[in-house]
């Protein structure tokens, strides 16, 4: 009797693993299906005939490249691709240069105004800058800056600068002082503790930032579409929004060939450096 | 060796560089007396004319452009607090080196000293130097000058050079508040504004966290595949998806009402009909909150996955031993250690959606219909304000007196959440 209820009980344990694991399977399928099927829905329309106007997931062909072919022949899309590939290098390199010095200057030096102005950063960081927008535009127009690529970079760097060096600061914050004090009793200077001995220990951070600063342009729709007027001076983000802004006339297998070459590249940038991000997102949002 | 009086020299150096040459600073003394005449020539020859320009904003139209005066004011303003905080600093160099004289300390005396210190000394200052530049010409300026520009009737009557723009002072927020039509588009944009934030920032963060509590179980096979996929929204630029599900959801071409809806109905003992994404303003909600779900979970994925693996097995075997319940371990072993960690990326979470435009405007334009004042019914704040500055009648001052608002708030509860992130620290 007493060995039924045991083999009753192991079945139970065993029927309520079993229903666990379905159930744990089955919400992961679930929610791999609702991630993937809107994606490939874009993916294979890149491929399908201009004139298709269904935006569904339909393996029926026939297929064909040529939406990619009148992308860069019949639109501005390389112009436009161009454009802002020369924006997202421009910011990235300058906001990832200026975001680490500052953070390494507030993680290892004190100085006269040092918590002041760390404050201070706090506080512009929590400013929604892009609302600003007409200020922008009045500026750009004093500065003769409308329309054209530099200024727009100046306002990507600029906007990124309090947040990222308060993320710099912490993560410099984490490469413990000894190492550069025993440097320092080796007579390494400034530089070369900044440079041999830290900035090795950081490469993920500034990795995770540079690909960060290099997404901000690409991502913008707001400031690029207020401060940008000429057709040939777009970023790719405001002109793709062009082939479906018209109702009546959507080209959505032009636009999915294009957005197709933005994801990729992007897509592939973002896994190959996928493997900083946890130790990066957990040091930062310890840190606020 | 005489004692220097330091309150002396504090005195001596309200004329800038006076107190360095009584301490024997020549080169000091001679590099402040400099910025202050630098500073008052800039003054006489720009710096009056740029402050007197702020408040008249021009008195000929067609000549004065007023926004242009705005900002070369607001410059002279910004440039002033800077020369009075290198007065301040000046006097009390003027007094501290004095006392370090007192005490027989060395000071640099001569250029080729006063430039070693410099070296050593300013470093600091040097290397955060470019990003003070870029953010008061990015940032301090534009806000600044978004601040003043809410108390003036800068409007598409007004657009300068042809016409002057004047101050008004609260009028601005006056018609916000008090003037029906506009109180009542306000009144709805905010109204919505907070809904969608909320319900749309918990949704992801509740999607994130379950799921990866869900994904991180020990039995699960193929983790690294589900983890690649689920990143996938996260990796695919935020534009391109939004574009694409506006696509989607298309009334009469997309995959939703033309493929989901049909497929969930061969399986469902009810008919679920059509639905209006587009052209309803309720459907248009909802699916922009299932779309940020779907767009924003996998960044609070990859931050709760991270902590549950450094959280120590040896608490969940304890747990177990005492006979606890997997719903005991999550509430008190699994949330806590979260919480500890992610609560602050949470909250920035609600203050990203605030102010999330690009999702509203281009999944349906902000749209559909009209709640007056220009905004659509599915319009927030901030793409109100976008829709007050563009079109064919701009009302600028009206859309940075709605973005004084906007900052206001947003600046609140991030103060609010740091304030509380520095109690986290200090546990």
């Amino acid at each position: 009797m007493a060995e039924q209820i045991k083999i009753k009980k192991a079945g139970s344990i065993k029927r309520s693993r079993f229903l666990k694991h379905f159930l744990t399977y089955l919400y992961l399928v679930i929610l791999a299906v609702i991630i993937i099927y809107p994606l490939l829905i874009t993916t294979m329309t890149a491929f399908k005939r201009s004139d298709v106007v269904a935006f569904t997931l339909d393996f029926s062909g026939p297929w064909t490249l040529n939406n990619f072919k009148e992308l860069f022949t019949n639109t501005l899309y390389g112009t436009w691709y161009g454009n802002t590939l020369v924006i997202s290098i421009f910011t990235m390199i300058i906001q990832v240069a200026v975001i680490t010095l500052a953070g390494y200057t507030y993680s290892r030096y004190n100085f006269v105004g040092k918590k002041w102005s760390l404050t201070f950063f706090l506080v512009v960081q929590m400013v929604p800058t892009m609302a600003a927008l007409t200020a922008y535009y009045v500026l750009g127009m004093l500065l003769g800056g409308l329309d054209h690529d530099w200024f727009l970079t100046l306002i990507y760097i600029g906007g990124g600068i309090p947040m990222n060096t308060w993320l710099m600061k912490g993560y410099f914050d984490t490469v413990p002082y000894d190492f550069d004090e025993s440097a320092k009793l080796d007579g390494a200077g400034n530089f070369t503790i900044f440079w041999k001995i830290v900035m090795p220990l950081v490469k993920p951070m500034i990795a995770v930032q540079a690909l960060w600063a290099f997404m901000g342009p690409f991502g913008d729709y707001m400031t690029a579409r207020y401060l940008l007027r000429e057709e040939s001076n777009l970023t790719v983000a405001v002109g793709l929004q062009e082939f479906i802004s018209d109702p009546k006339d959507q080209q959505v297998a032009l636009f999915a060939a294009g957005a197709i070459l933005i994801a990729l590249p992007i897509c592939a940038l973002f896994f190959f450096l996928q493997r900083y991000f946890v130790t990066g997102l957990t040091a930062g949002g310890a840190k606020g | 060796m005489e004692k220097l009086d330091p309150k002396k020299n504090m005195w001596l150096s309200l004329l800038p560089g006076l107190g360095q040459f009584k301490n024997g600073q020549k080169a000091k003394g001679c590099i402040f007396l400099g910025i202050f005449l630098l500073f008052v020539i800039e003054m006489i020859v720009f710096g009056a004319g740029a402050l007197k320009g702020l408040v008249t904003l021009g008195t000929v139209a067609g000549r004065d452009h007023s926004m242009f005066l705005m900002v070369r004011g607001t410059l002279q303003v910004l440039l002033t607090v800077i020369f009075v905080i290198f007065y301040g600093a000046n006097l009390l160099d003027a007094k501290h080196t004095a006392e370090k004289i007192n005490q027989g300390k060395d000071i640099p005396k001569t250029f080729k000293e006063l430039g070693q210190s410099i070296v050593e000394g300013g470093f600091p200052y040097l290397l955060t130097f470019p990003a003070y530049i870029l953010m008061i010409f990015t940032i301090i300026l534009p806000v600044f000058v978004t601040l003043l520009m809410a108390f003036t009737n800068y409007d598409f009557n007004h657009i300068p050079p042809a016409s002057l723009i004047s101050w008004i002072g609260l009028q601005n927020f006056h018609d916000m508040f008090m003037l029906s039509s506009y109180r009542a588009t306000f009144n709805a944009v905010f109204g919505w504004t907070v809904i969608w934030t909320l319900c749309a920032s918990t949704l992801q963060i509740v999607l994130g966290v379950f799921t990866a509590v869900v994904a991180n179980q020990d039995f699960i096979k193929g983790k690294k595949i589900f983890g690649i996929i689920f990143l996938l929204p996260w990796a695919v630029p935020a534009f391109v998806t939004i574009m694409s599900f506006s696509n989607i959801f298309n009334d009469s071409a997309g995959a939703i009402n033309v493929q989901v809806i049909p497929f969930l109905n061969h399986f469902l003992p009810v008919n679920i009909p059509q639905i209006s994404w587009m052209t309803d303003p309720f459907w248009t909600k909802v699916a922009l909150i299932m779309i940020q779900g779907w767009l924003g979970f996998p960044y609070i994925y990859v931050l709760v996955t991270g902590i549950l693996q450094s959280i120590s097995q040896d608490l969940y075997e304890a747990a177990t031993i005492d006979g606890a319940t997997s719903l005991q371990k999550f509430n008190h072993i699994t949330l806590p250690a979260i919480l500890g960690v992610a609560a602050p990326t949470f909250v920035t979470q609600y203050t990203f959606n605030f102010n999330n435009f690009s999702i509203i405007y281009l999944f349906n334009n902000g749209g559909p219909g009209d709640v007056g004042g220009g905004a659509g019914n599915s319009d927030i704040l901030i793409s109100w304000i976008y829709k007050l500055t563009t079109g064919t009648t701009p009302q600028y001052g009206l859309a940075s007196a709605v973005t004084l608002i906007i900052s206001a708030i947003v600046i609140c509860v991030s103060l609010a959440v740091f304030k509380k992130t520095r109690a986290f620290e200090m546990d």
